[in-house]
C-alpha cells in the first residue's frame, strides 16, 4: 500500500529529496567536524566553508547578504526567536505592542500570547473572507509604541498570498520591524529583500523536501535581536548551539532544487484538482481564488465531517489533512477558517491538499474521483442536506 | 493500521449498520448541530405494547468515533424495550468498540444521548413520562456527567472539574475549576451549554473558569 500512497499532506512535511540526501552525506560521515575557526584543523575548516557556502545559498535565493542569515532548528525556532529576540530587545527602550493576523500559523501566534503573558500588548487583525490583510488596516493598528509587526507571506492552510510589498512598506514608513513567515512561499513565490523591505523571514526546509531539523531566519543588517538561545558563539552570537551542517547542506541543496518549471508543474496539478473537485455538489474553495500558493488547494464539503473523509482517503492510499475540530489536538475548529469568516461547520467539512515535487498528473485524477465518491457515500448517512 | 482507532472502530466506521431514516418513525431525535460539530439523528420504531425497539436507525454528520457509535448504539438498541435501552452507557457502547480515545469521547456521547432523548420523546408523547420537575443542583449535575474531559476521558464531575453550580431564575452557572486560556475551556464550555440548556425551565447557561 504505501508503493501507491498519494501523498497531498506536503505542506506538514515533505519527502526527502534523494540528491539532498546525496549532498548532506559526506557532512555525516566524512567531514563530520565541528565548523571550527579558520586556525583550526582542516576538517573543521572543510565543515566551517560548507556551512558558510551554505548560508551564501540560501541568502542568495532571497536577495540577501550571507551575514543577514542564520540557521536554526525549524520554522518555529525562527518565529519564536523573530518575536520574543525584537520584544527582548525593544521592549524596554520603544515599546510593548506587537501587530499580528488572526490566521498566523502555531509559532507566531502562540509565540505572540506567551509575550502577551509577559505584559506586552498583541492586536491580532481580522483578515478578509479571503484571507487578505488591508494594508489600511495594518496601517491602523500601529501606535508609536508598536515594535514589531508579524504577518506571514502565505497562509499555511488556505495557501492565501498576503500583499507582502504593500504590508511591510506600510511598516517602514511607520519606523516598526517586520517580521514574515515564509515557511510555505520561499521558492513557491518570489521574495526578494532588496525589494520587500521586510526586517526578518522564517523560513524551513521541511517544506521544500529538504531535511527536517533544519530551518532559518533572514535577519536584516542592523535589526535589534536578543538571542533566545544562550551558549556558545555560534551564528553571529544569535543563536548558541553546534551547528547542523549536514542538515544546512541539505537545506541549501533543496533550495538548488527548486525551478520555476517546478512551481508550474504544481500550479497545473493544483488547478486540475480544484476544477475536479469543484464539480461536486456543495464544496468550495477556501482562500483566494488566485492570489494562493501553487501547491495548495483547501476546499470545504458541505453536510460532511473532514476527519471521516481524511480516514476513508487513507484507506484508499491517499494522505490529506482537514481543519475540522475533530481532528485537532484542542478539540477546537481550524482557527484559520473561523478566521477568515467561516463558520464551525465551514471547518468541519474543509480539506486541505498540498502538492510536492512528487506527485503526478495521473494522481489528481485518482484523488479527484476518490474524493468524489467518499463524500457521497458520507453524504448518503448524514442528517444534513438531504431536503 | 497504525490509527488510533481500535479495528472495531474502524470496521464499523467503515460499514455502519442501521444507517438511515425510518419515515413513519415512532420516535426521533437529532443531537448536536452543524454550528457546533458533529451531529448525530436516530430514529427508531417501537412495539406500542411491549415497548420493544423493532427498528432503529441514525444518522451522521460526524467524525469516525461518532459514526462507529452511532453504529454499536443502533446494535446495542435493537430489540431491546426502552426502559432497558435508556439505560444503555456510553462506556458500554465504548467497551463494545473496544475502546475509544480519550479525546473522542465527546463526538461519540452524542449517539448515546440520541437514543435517550428519542426514547424521552416517545414517553413524552405516549404520556408515559412524569410530572416535569424544575431544575435543581443535581439535576444539571447530572447532565454534567454527559460533559466529557477531554484530557482523561472521563466526565467533568467525576473529574472533580465542577466546582460550583448555581441555579437562579432560570440562569445556571457552572464554575469550572480550569483556567481561561486552557486547551480545552473553550470546547468545554460548549459542552456545558448544549447539555443545560435544553433544560425546560433554563433560560441561560453561563459557565466561567476559575482555575
Amino acid at each position: 500500500m504505501r508503493d501507491r500512497l498519494i501523498y497531498l499532506d506536503n505542506a506538514a512535511a515533505t519527502r526527502l529529496d534523494e540528491r539532498v540526501l546525496e549532498a548532506m552525506k559526506p557532512y555525516l560521515f566524512e567531514i563530520y567536524a565541528v565548523a571550527t575557526s579558520e586556525f583550526g584543523y582542516s576538517l573543521g575548516i572543510e565543515a566551517r566553508d560548507a556551512l558558510e557556502a551554505a548560508r551564501k545559498t540560501i541568502a542568495d535565493a532571497l536577495g540577501a547578504a550571507a551575514e543577514e542569515v542564520i540557521f536554526t532548528s525549524g520554522d518555529t525556532e525562527s518565529s519564536n526567536l523573530a518575536l520574543k529576540g525584537v520584544a527582548a530587545a525593544l521592549g524596554e527602550k520603544k515599546g510593548r505592542h506587537i501587530v499580528t493576523t488572526r490566521i498566523e500559523d502555531f509559532p507566531v501566534l502562540y509565540s505572540a500570547r506567551a509575550l502577551e503573558k509577559q505584559g506586552f500588548q498583541v492586536t491580532y487583525l481580522p483578515v478578509g473572507p479571503d484571507g487578505r490583510l488591508d494594508p489600511d488596516r495594518l496601517a491602523e493598528a500601529l501606535r508609536p509604541e508598536t515594535i514589531l509587526v508579524s504577518i506571514q507571506a502565505a497562509n499555511q492552510e488556505i495557501g492565501t498570498l498576503q500583499d507582502l510589498p504593500a504590508l511591510a512598506r506600510v511598516a517602514k514608513e511607520r519606523g516598526v520591524l517586520f517580521h514574515t513567515d515564509a515557511t510555505h512561499s520561499f521558492l513557491r513565490v518570489p521574495l526578494d529583500v532588496r525589494e520587500v523591505p521586510v526586517d526578518l523571514v522564517t523560513l524551513s526546509a521541511h517544506t521544500l523536501h529538504g531535511p527536517r531539523g533544519i530551518g532559518a531566519l533572514y535577519i536584516r543588517k542592523g535589526t535589534p535581536l536578543v538571542r533566545q538561545m544562550d551558549g556558545g558563539f555560534q551564528e553571529f552570537n544569535l543563536r548558541a548551539g553546534l551547528e547542523n551542517i549536514p542538515g544546512a547542506v541539505g537545506f541549501a541543496e533543496a533550495v538548488r532544487l527548486v525551478t520555476p518549471e517546478e512551481n508550474q508543474r504544481l500550479r497545473a496539478m493544483r488547478d486540475r484538482l480544484v476544477e475536479g473537485l469543484l464539480q461536486v455538489p456543495h464544496s468550495r474553495l477556501n482562500g483566494h481564488p488566485t492570489l494562493r500558493l501553487p501547491q495548495n488547494a483547501n476546499i470545504s464539503f458541505r453536510f460532511v465531517e473532514g476527519e471521516s473523509i481524511l480516514l476513508h482517503l487513507d484507506m484508499r492510499g491517499i494522505a490529506v489533512s482537514t481543519g475540522s475540530a475533530c481532528f485537532s489536538r484542542s478539540l477546537e475548529a481550524s482557527h484559520v477558517i473561523l478566521g477568515i469568516g467561516g463558520n464551525h461547520e465551514q471547518a468541519h467539512g474543509s480539506v486541505r491538499f498540498t502538492f510536492g515535487r512528487f506527485n503526478t498528473e495521473d494522481e489528481v485524477d485518482v484523488v479527484v474521483r476518490e474524493v468524489a465518491d467518499v463524500v457521497e457515500n458520507l453524504r448518503k448517512i448524514s442528517p444534513l442536506g438531504k431536503e | 493500521m497504525p490509527l488510533p482507532y481500535s479495528e472495531k472502530v474502524m470496521e464499523h466506521f467503515r460499514n455502519p449498520r442501521n444507517v438511515g431514516r425510518i419515515e413513519d418513525a415512532d420516535a426521533k431525535a437529532v443531537e448536536g448541530s452543524p454550528a457546533c460539530g458533529d451531529m448525530v439523528a436516530v430514529y427508531l420504531k417501537i412495539d406500542e405494547k411491549t415497548h420493544r425497539i423493532e427498528d432503529i436507525k441514525f444518522e451522521s454528520y460526524g467524525c469516525a468515533s461518532n459514526i462507529a457509535t452511532g453504529s454499536i448504539i443502533t446494535e446495542l438498541a435493537k430489540g431491546k424495550t426502552i426502559e432497558e435501552a435508556e439505560k444503555i452507557t456510553w462506556k458500554e457502547a465504548s467497551e463494545a468498540l473496544g475502546g475509544l480515545p480519550p479525546l473522542k469521547t465527546h463526538c461519540s456521547v452524542l449517539a448515546v444521548d440520541g437514543l435517550r432523548a428519542a426514547i424521552e420523546n416517545y414517553k413524552e408523547r405516549h404520556g408515559l413520562i412524569k410530572e416535569r420537575v424544575p431544575t435543581t443542583e443535581e439535576v444539571v449535575r447530572k447532565r454534567l456527567k454527559r460533559v466529557m474531559n477531554p484530557m482523561v476521558g472521563l466526565d467533568l464531575v467525576r473529574t472533580k472539574l465542577v466546582r460550583d453550580i448555581r441555579i437562579e431564575d432560570g440562569v445556571v452557572t457552572v464554575e469550572v475549576d480550569l483556567p481561561e486560556d486552557h486547551q480545552f475551556a473553550n470546547n468545554i464550555r460548549e459542552e456545558i451549554v448544549e447539555k443545560v440548556e435544553p433544560l425546560w425551565d433554563v433560560r441561560q447557561v453561563i459557565v466561567r473558569f476559575v482555575g
